[in-house]
Formats: structure tokens, sequence, C-alpha cells
């Protein structure tokens, strides 16, 4: 507290600036403000920031890429893109997308800045690691773009051999490297952010009263410490054959390509589930605050999880079917792609039952996880249609399968993003943003979102194929319904820009717990300051506090606030 | 240690755990272990991931792959696996004798000794690498052998041999580090957890090697 001495030697008692200075530690953003401050920085939460700018750059660069790739697809003729340029952007938007945006998105943003403060703790486990681990990422990104100024790669995202190995003439080397460099920093934060949650956890957090959205990351990091190693022995072995000759894969000299697809996509589907696990955990955090109910089946969705990414490893065959596998084996894969949608649609049972008789409010955060459990469901069924095999041959790499992949992977995972930037902000920067507009946005982005990819399923089922920057006329009218969706999606995706930093700027000061949620990261200031909490977080309870444990929902009542701090 | 010298030792954020001094640091050294096995776990998929392609070409053509395995230098292989196998040894007793914090003198020799058997693996390595160059056993147009499948095998050879090399090479760097630190201040090895994430990132490169030795060394010698 201020000293007495100041006060008794003002006549007015107010004089003395230190009076009303509580000494309370600064924010983590206002402590330093250099730029060696931010880039030399191990604060978890200044390093989540630096992944956000990046991101947010790379989702800007994927989406001009895409924005391209519909206005050539508009007309059944080529007339805004040649067939080279037009391989190049698809690869293009792929690559940044995936690699530079899904993956690091909600892990290395909301995942590094909330873990340690959903758990109370101080840090990650090893804060200079987790600084590396952006370094690897910018320095991954920097690669892949310099190849795309440098001329850009025509393969696809998935650099299938021997396309990639023998025939490309274009930057594929420069790109696998980018892409291999990038991997070592989701090794780095998988290692972090287990390290964190096995040693970091406050006294009486124990496994089971965890968020959901922590259990997310748990099981996320476990995946991308277990599958990016194969991804970046595949991207070595592309890259060696084509820099140094050595042919692991020339079918001319025996060399099996299949076996790349099999080692690719042990680790790329495990890589979808990287991009929505944590999407789930968003989600699982913003439908239990704004329903007001604790998150119905706590453990299951625990199991689900864990369910989710074991089996995850399993199903790789099925983007294999038509490759000529055997058919037992494309049964068993058929058989475990199934399966893997039993915990998945368990959550979605879960959320729903969550909301049952919740006092649900559509606050903009809220109004994102719906989109994002309509457009999971969606995209969830049509992976359904994929894993059997007849459906599979059927719609084999036509826009059937583009637009089941971009309801989970755009769809799911970015809703959830926003949802949880949304949710977050007041807490991250201090501010609020104008709840009119994130609505707007919300809601804009979920009815663009269904314009641009529904038209996809029927088009691919109809038989048109992915990958040709000209089409058959009769597949116009699909194509016309879908760029014109793109057209709304990029307006929802720009007004977020817009009004957030408008809202760092000119935004009113927010509470420390402006949506009365239950976790920990809401029991210290807004923004938190460097060591996260004033005192030490002790947990006395399970996470989703909304109501007293078994009791039934209340309706037809005012909606019921927070019951206040765990700790 | 005295309170002061663990305190002088501890990083964040264990450094900030709300507890004595003693737990934070058992708490932190079990940090940097748990740290290193779960890296180990995705090396030994990255491994994993090469040794499955070399068995799946492998199966595909046993007999290119005897013929190719033939003509790799068995003299060689087997020096560098008792050179890497007694450098596992000298590493294991340095951590151990760190560990204990009395044998201050044996941890330095054994550290110095284990950086020194890595660097004589590389020394025999590069004898070996210039070998195989002058017997054109670089896939490629000058290749000796006239089967395209040996070809894979060596590609293997050199990508794998490569990779193996570079993350021994990252081990001796880590290794002298320890060494140097230890001989300006020799209280600093003892208890610290930095000798043992070594010492286990060092035995899984030996490990990885003694995978790899009947790999490339005896397809096609046996019978």
């Amino acid at each position: 507290m201020s000293t007495t001495a100041g006060t008794t030697a003002s006549p007015t008692g107010l004089a003395d600036p230190d009076e009303l200075d509580l000494r309370l530690p600064v924010s983590y953003l206002a402590d330093g403000h250099s730029v060696r401050s931010w880039l030399l920085t191990t604060d978890h939460k200044r390093i989540a920031i630096l992944y956000a700018i990046t991101i947010t750059v790379f989702f800007f660069i994927g989406g001009a890429a895409a924005t391209l790739v519909r206005l050539e697809l508009a007309t059944p003729e080529a007339d805004v893109l040649r067939a080279d340029t037009y391989n190049k952007l698809f690869t293009l938007h792929g690559v940044v997308m995936v690699w530079f945006f899904l993956i690091p998105s909600i892990p290395n943003t909301l995942g590094n800045f909330l873990v340690p403060l959903m758990i109370g703790a101080r840090d990650v486990a090893y804060p200079k690691l987790n600084l590396i681990s952006w370094y690897l990422n910018l320095g991954g990104g920097l690669l892949a773009v310099a190849a795309l100024l440098a001329g850009g790669v025509d393969t696809g995202w998935t650099f299938y051999v021997p396309y990639s190995t023998v025939f490309s003439n274009t930057w594929v080397s420069l790109t696998v490297l980018g892409v291999f460099t990038t991997g070592f920093s989701s090794i780095a934060t998988g290692v972090n952010f287990i390290g964190t949650v096995h040693l970091l956890r406050a006294p009486g957090m124990t496994w089971f009263r965890l968020p959901l959205f922590v259990w997310a990351m748990y099981t996320t990091s476990l995946m991308f410490v277990l599958a990016t190693p194969v991804l970046a022995v595949t991207l070595l072995l592309v890259f060696a054959e084509r820099t140094f000759g050595l042919p692991i894969f020339d079918p001319a000299r025996g060399g099996d390509p299949i076996l790349f697809q099999h080692l690719f996509w042990f680790y790329s589907h495990p890589a979808v589930y990287i991009m929505v696990l944590p999407a789930m955990g968003v989600v699982s955090e913003l439908i239990t605050c704004f329903s007001r109910r604790k998150v119905f089946g706590y453990t299951f969705m625990v199991y689900a999880l864990v369910a989710i990414a074991v089996i995850g490893f399993f199903t790789w065959g099925h983007h294999m079917f038509t490759s000529g596998m055997s058919p037992y084996a494309a049964l068993v894969f058929s058989f475990l792609s199934f399966i893997v949608a039993v915990p998945s649609a368990i959550k979605v049972f879960n959320w729903t039952g969550t909301l049952y008789r919740g006092q649900v409010g559509f606050e903009s955060p809220m109004l994102y996880a719906l989109g994002f459990v309509g457009l999971f469901t969606l995209g969830g069924l049509t992976g359904l249609f994929l894993a059997s095999i007849p459906v599979d041959v059927h719609v084999q790499d036509t826009y059937f399968v583009v637009a089941h992949f971009h309801y989970i992977m755009v769809g799911a995972s970015v809703s959830a993003y926003f949802g949880g930037l949304h949710f977050w902000w007041p807490k991250i920067t201090g501010r609020t943003y104008p709840e009119t507009w994130a609505r707007f946005a919300a809601i804009l982005m979920f009815f663009g979102f269904n314009l641009t990819f529904f038209p996809q399923f029927i088009a691919g089922y109809l038989g048109m194929p992915r990958r040709y920057h000209v089409y058959p006329p009769e597949f116009q009218i699909w194509n016309v319904l879908s760029s014109a969706g793109a057209a709304v999606l990029a307006a929802a995706y720009l007004m977020p820009l817009g009004y957030l930093t408008w809202s760092l700027l000119f935004g009113e000061r927010a509470g420390n717990n402006p949506w009365d949620a239950s976790g920990l990261e809401w029991r210290t200031s807004s923004p938190p300051p460097r060591r996260n909490f004033f005192g030490s977080p002790r947990v006395q309870g399970g996470p989703y506090n909304y109501h007293p444990e078994g009791v039934a929902p209340v309706h037809d009542q005012p909606r019921l606030p927070s019951r206040g701090s765990l700790t | 240690m005295s309170r002061v010298e663990i305190e002088a030792r501890l990083r964040e954020p264990w450094s900030e755990l709300e507890t004595d001094p003693g737990t934070a640091f058992a708490r932190q050294r079990d940090g940097a272990t748990l740290g290193i096995w779960i890296f180990l776990a995705s090396e030994v998929l990255f491994f994993g991931a090469l040794f499955l392609t070399y068995t799946a070409a492998r199966l595909a053509h046993p007999e290119a792959f005897a013929a190719a395995g033939r003509e790799t230098n068995i003299v060689y292989g087997t020096l560098n696996t008792a050179i890497l196998l007694t450098s596992s040894l000298t590493m294991a007793v340095a951590s151990q004798a760190a560990e204990t914090g009395l044998f201050r003198r044996l941890t330095l020799r054994c550290l110095a000794a284990t950086a020194a058997l890595g660097l004589a693996f590389l020394v025999v390595k590069g004898f070996e690498y210039r070998e195989d160059i002058e017997k054109h056993l670089v896939p490629g147009a000058h290749f000796a052998l006239d089967r395209g499948p040996a070809q894979i095998f060596f590609a293997f050879y050199w990508l794998v041999t490569v990779v193996h090399a570079i993350h021994l090479s990252i081990g001796i760097v880590l290794v002298v580090r320890l060494t140097v630190k230890g001989w300006r201040d020799p209280d600093i090895l003892a208890e610290n957890p930095q000798v043992e994430v070594t010492a286990l990132y060092w035995h899984l490169v030996d490990l990885v090697w003694v995978f790899l030795y009947p790999m490339l060394y005896l397809p096609g010698r046996s019978g």
C-alpha cells in the first residue's frame, strides 16, 4: 500500500500519485514495450500473441490463393488462370492453410495462452523451448513463402510421389524443407504441453478436474509428438530423392510410391484430429458457459478425446481405398473409420445434452460454437459416406471429398477458433469488442460457409473431379453458388480483422470475468500479469461450477450467474 | 547442496512453485527427464518410419538387398558398433557418477571419453564413406551394382547413416558442452539433470545404431 508519509505531506490527501497505487503487478502486455521484450520473451502469453500474428498473416495468404481459385471456377472455361498457375495456387492454399494456419491455430495461440492459466501454473514447463517453437514455425513459413515467391509448387499439398520426386519442375524441395522445419515446432509444442499438464498443475487440480480444453490440448500434443516425426521422415525422403538422387520411392528402380502414401497419411490423418480436437476443446468451454450448465458427461467427454486420439492413428488407409490396397486391409480401415465416428458422436450428443434445458444465451462466441456443432455433424456424417468403400470409390477425388474435409477443417475448426478468440479476447487483450458486429460476423460466416461448400457436395456426388481449372458446363450452377458463397465467407473473415483491431484501440476495458465463466483463467486480471495469478491458486472442485452438483435444470427463470470462484 | 545453491539452479517456471526449494528442484529434475522421454518417443517414431520403409523395400527385393548388403564394409561397421557401445558405457557411468554428486573427476573423465568415442565413430564413418564413394556405391548414373533395387538399399544406407551421424554430432556437441561446463566449475555437474538428459539422448542414438548394424552390414552375409 502507499506510504502514509506522502499523504500527510499533501494538504488535500489526493495529490500523492502513489496513494491509489495498490502495487498490483502490471499486465503481461505492459511488462516491457521494446521489440526485444517481445522477440526474446519466454512468457507463454506473449508467445501466443506472436503466434496469433503469424498465423493471421498465413491465413490471409492462404485465403488469397483460395479466392483466386474460386474466381477461376466461376466459369467452366479457363479465364483468369492458366492450368499450371491454378495448380500452384491450390497447392499454396493447401500447404499454407494446413501447416501454417490450421495446425498451429488453436494449440499455439489459445492453447499457449490458456493451458498454464487453466491449470493454475505460472508458465509452460519449458519456456525457452516454447519460444524456439515459434521461431521454427516462422522459419518454416518463410521457406514456404520463399518457394511461393520463387515460382510456386504444383504437387498439391500431399506431395505425392513419383510426381513430386521425378516429374515436377517446381520448388518442391524448398517447400518440403519449410514443412519439415515447422514440424519441429509442432513437436516442441507437444512436448511442452505434455510436460506442463503433467508437472505444473496447481494443488488440487487433479486430472479429472482439468477443463476439457486442457484435455483436448493434451491429447492433441500426444498426436503432435507421435505423428509429426513420421511426416518429417516422409518429407526427408522426398527431399533426399529430389536433391541427392537417393531413389527410395522411384518405381523405375523398384521403389514403391504407395509406401509414400502410407507414410504420408500415417501423419496426415492424425493431423485432421490435430486440427479438430482443439476445436472440440474450445467448443466444450463455450457451450457450458453460455448454457449455464455443467458439461453433460464430463468423464465421457475426456474418454472420447482420448479414444479419438488413439483410434485416429489407425484409420489412415481410408485415404487410399482406390490405390490397389488389399481388400482385407481396406475392410479393416473402413471398419476403424466407422469406429472413430463413435467418440465423435458421443461428443455431439454431450454438447446437445449440455444445452438441454440450459439457460442458453446467444452471445457471439456461442453463435460460433453452435455453428461448429452443426457443421461438424454434417462433416462427420459425410465422413461416414467416405469410410464406406463403395461410396468412396464412387466419389474418390471429387468435390464431395473437398466439401467433406472443408466442413471439418474450415467449418468446424475455424468456427471454433473464432469462437474461442471472441470468448477469450477480453482476457487476452483486456478490451471488449462490439458484440453486434461479432454476432453478425458469426452468422454471416455460417451462411457463407454453407453456401460455399454445400454445393460442392452435390457437384462432387454428380462427378465433378477436384484439382481442375476447367470443368464440364453442367457443373457451373454449383460452382457459381460456391464462388458466391466464397465472397460472403471472405467478407465474414475480414470483419473480425476490422472490429477486433478497432477494439484493441478503442474498445472498452473488460472486467476480469465478463462472461461469468467458471475457469481458473477468469480468476485473474484482464489481461493477466506476467506471473498469471496474484496469489497461489488452489483448486477445490471440479470444472464448470455453473450450478450445484446434481441439480436439475431450472427453466422459465432469469439466467443464473456463475457461482464464482473455485479457488 | 545448500539452499542457496539450489535456489541458484532453479529456472523458470520451477523457481516460482510455491514449495520449498528442494521440492521445486526435484520437480525441475522430473521436468527435464519427462521432457526428454517425450522427445525420445517422437524420435522412435522418426526412426521407426525409416525402419518400416527399409523393411518394406527389403521384403520386396530380398536378393538385391542381400547382394547390396555384401558390398558394405563389415570391418568398419563392426568397429563402429564396438565404439558406440563403449561410449554408451562411459556415458552411463558419467550420468550415474553425476547423480551421486561424489565422483566429480570420474564424471568429467567419462564425459570426455564419451565425446572422444563419438568423434572416433565419425572418423571411422568418414573412412568408410571414402571407400564407398571410391567403390561407386552412391546411387545414380555411375552406380557399381547393376540391379535397380540395390540402389534403393544404398539410398537407404546413405540417408540413414547421415541422419544418424547428424544425431550423433548433436550428441557430441551436448557432451562437450557439459564437459567444458564441468571443467570450469567442478560442482556444476553434481545432481544436474542436464547430464541425465544428455545421457538418455546419447543412448537413443546408440540404440538406433544397434538396429542399423544388422540392417546395413549383415544382409547376405549369413550362411
